[in-house]
């Protein structure tokens, strides 16, 4: 039996991570994701979790780095200033291959920016925002019922592909009530542990090794320096430091299209609009008030690793249209996989692009 | 000497009716004088101060981020130095950009020894979004982080004791004042900005939305915090703790049974075993700072 509620977004956040087993919390308050810490130091301790509130964002995800290593799952979540804080950490759980979850309930930036009003600014800063190569995953929910079921996911993608996993969603969702059904139980796909005689950070053929989570006789030794099979540090061999790096990255990129979460509509459109978060509503609208128009329109709510092969399902396309609330930061990943037009549609600000400016692109184009 | 009249933070500003940081703000400001360059945290300072498109300050304003003004201030403090001019640099931030977030800054600009002068406005909790626990926060608070409930009594961990570690670190003047007591607060500040080196005053402000009170009731609060021992007014210099102020002790239940952050102690009866180790608290205060006034024994 599902459960029906009416429910906020960041509520929906931090009960969907509790279903997905999530039992650490670290954080520390920030608009507009507050909500989500302020629910989990309620829920937490009845759950047999700990919820504790770190010193700043730096010490929230090292604590959910520790954490994560003792088996845990783990989360923080943070908005645009917290999340700068974070990104060190967060090279070094891509480094030291720890699952965990980052939620980012985006505002308005650079810097305070609009603590208050919506954005979807750090989607370039989850890719590429700790220094080095590596990859990564990014979900991004329009709807409360996607901030459940995504922040589900990103717990089991975590463990999946030993990452730190990104819910980038935004101050619209997370402060949206909304109806959102809740399944009993949800899917729990576990980390893969360690087999018998394989050194810790032996890759398995998906380029993922298991787990040697503290404590289970396992000796793992855990740096942010490069480091061999065994864990050690050796920083200085140039063939080990290409290989550890380029497995980071393909761990995650060559898995993109299994990765890949996405809505098509309308394959045969030529105009095609390309969302993920809010402004997908917004197309949603477009579509439900323009039938005789036929559009198509492609929701993305994994944006990281881009798929870029699902951009050849619209084979009749004369125009990507990308309504984002940031300057075009995905516009460009796609212009860069398509010889199709691209057309950016940039909404500054804090409020959402209104059917009628969809519209009015649209037809500018046809 | 303090010129009470002068006015260099303006009414007008958005804080709450009865707000303790406003008044400090306010007192702050007569007592640094016009020569002032201020260096802002974010917190509900900040943001009530400033409403766009409009600002309550009447000297240089800076606001940083959440954890860097010590660090901004020791910035602006070396480059004035450099250039042989004299404002005075201070940091106006709350208790989760000090205590919490800050550390790592203010501990740095106090090793360096900057001239300039940090100031806590200490309403012990994050209150700009919306009550959350800080190291500032008293045992047993309950806030939207550690609320209380069946199994919770509030925030589990007794206040850091933020000036002894900021005295640890050599800082020549470490006061504490409140809002309740005015010319006080102001004389601390007006010698702190004069003291040359890094120089730490934490003012307790009560905050009515925070700590659930009638925000007529600030004064009052802020008296009862003393009055009890559950906060202190003292001086350090060079370490040494110089002055404190006496006071003759009520029970620590006229100041807990006040405000709504408290009121599970006393519901539904008397939480007689926490209240008797928060006056244990109140007791430690009283006996480390000798603030007790011996009563003469009646005849």
């Amino acid at each position: 039996m599902t459960k029906i509620e009416f429910m906020q977004g960041n509520t929906a956040c931090a009960e969907a991570a509790l279903a997905a087993g999530c039992r650490f919390f670290g954080g520390y308050p920030i608009t507009p994701s507050t909500e989500i810490a302020e629910h989990m130091a309620r829920r937490l301790p009845k759950m047999d979790g700990v919820f504790v509130q770190m010193e700043d964002e730096i010490g929230s995800i090292a604590s959910v780095i520790g954490a994560s290593w003792t088996g845990a799952r783990a989360m923080t979540a943070t908005s645009g200033p917290g999340f700068s804080l974070m990104m060190e950490n967060i090279g070094y759980a891509v480094m030291t291959e720890t699952p965990c979850v980052i939620v980012n309930i985006q505002r308005g930036g650079p810097s305070t920016g609009q603590p208050t009003m919506a954005a979807q600014g750090d989607m370039l800063q989850c890719r590429f925002g700790s220094h080095g190569d590596y990859g990564t995953i990014a979900l991004c929910p329009a709807s409360v019922q996607e901030m459940y079921d995504l922040t589900v996911k990103a717990f089991n993608l975590a463990d999946r592909f030993r990452i730190p996993v990104f819910v980038m969603s935004d101050e619209v969702v997370g402060h949206m009530r909304e109806r959102i059904e809740i399944p009993d139980t949800v899917t729990v796909v576990p980390r893969r542990p360690l087999e018998k005689g394989t050194l810790p950070f032996t890759a398995g053929a998906d380029g993922v090794p298991g787990f040697p989570e503290f404590g289970k006789g396992y000796g793992v030794h855990v740096t942010g320096l490069t480091h061999d099979e065994r864990g050690y540090p050796e920083a200085t061999d140039p063939a080990l430091h290409a290989a550890l790096v380029e497995r980071l990255v393909r761990k995650v990129e060559d898995a993109r299209h299994e990765i890949a979460d996405v809505t098509l509509t309308q394959p045969d459109a030529e105009i095609v609009f390309i969302t993920y978060g809010p402004p997908t509503r917004t197309v949603r609208q477009v579509l439900h008030d323009n039938p005789e128009k036929a559009f198509g329109h492609l929701q993305l709510r994994i944006v990281w690793p881009f798929p870029e092969d699902v951009l050849g399902a619209f084979p009749h396309a004369r125009a990507f249209i990308v309504p984002e609330m940031n300057f075009g930061q995905i516009a460009r990943e796609i212009e860069r996989h398509t010889c199709v037009p691209v057309k950016s549609v940039p909404k500054l600000g804090g409020e959402l692009h209104t059917p009628d400016e969809l519209l009015a692109v649209a037809e500018a184009l046809r | 000497m303090v010129d009470k009249s002068l006015e260099l933070f303006d009414c007008g500003h958005r804080a709450c009716g009865g707000c303790g940081p406003a008044l400090a703000a306010r007192l702050i400001m007569k007592g640094a004088g016009a020569n002032t360059i201020v260096v802002a945290s974010t917190g509900c300072m900040e943001v009530f101060s400033t409403p766009y498109p409009e600002t309550a300050w009447k000297t240089p304003w800076i606001h940083s981020l959440f954890q860097n003004a010590a660090a901004v201030a020791s910035g602006v403090e070396a480059s004035l130095k450099k250039q042989g001019r004299d404002e005075k640099v201070v940091a106006i931030c709350g208790d989760g950009a000090t205590f919490d977030i800050g550390m790592l800054c203010i501990s740095g600009a106090f090793e360096r020894g900057h001239d300039i002068t940090y100031i806590c406005y200490d309403n012990e909790a994050y209150m700009n979004t919306g009550i959350q626990r800080s190291g500032a926060t008293p045992y047993d608070a309950s806030t939207t982080t550690s609320p209380a409930g069946r199994n919770s009594l509030g925030n589990s961990r007794p206040k850091k004791d933020l000036p002894r570690i900021l005295a640890a670190h050599g800082a020549p003047y470490v006061a504490t004042a409140s809002v309740s007591y005015p010319n006080d607060l102001m004389q601390k500040v007006e010698r702190a900005v004069n003291t040359p080196g890094p120089c730490y005053i934490q003012i307790h402000t009560p905050c009515s939305t925070g700590w659930g009170f009638e925000g007529s009731k600030t004064i009052e609060m802020g008296k009862l915090a003393i009055q009890t021992g559950l906060w202190v007014n003292f001086e350090m210099v060079d370490g040494e703790v110089v002055k404190a102020k006496k006071v003759v002790r009520k029970p620590v239940e006229e100041y807990l049974k006040v405000q709504k952050r408290f009121r599970h102690l006393f519901r539904p009866q008397p939480n007689t075993e926490e209240i008797a180790k928060i006056q244990a608290i109140a007791d430690k205060n009283a006996e480390r700072y000798g603030i007790d006034i011996k009563q003469k024994p009646q005849e």
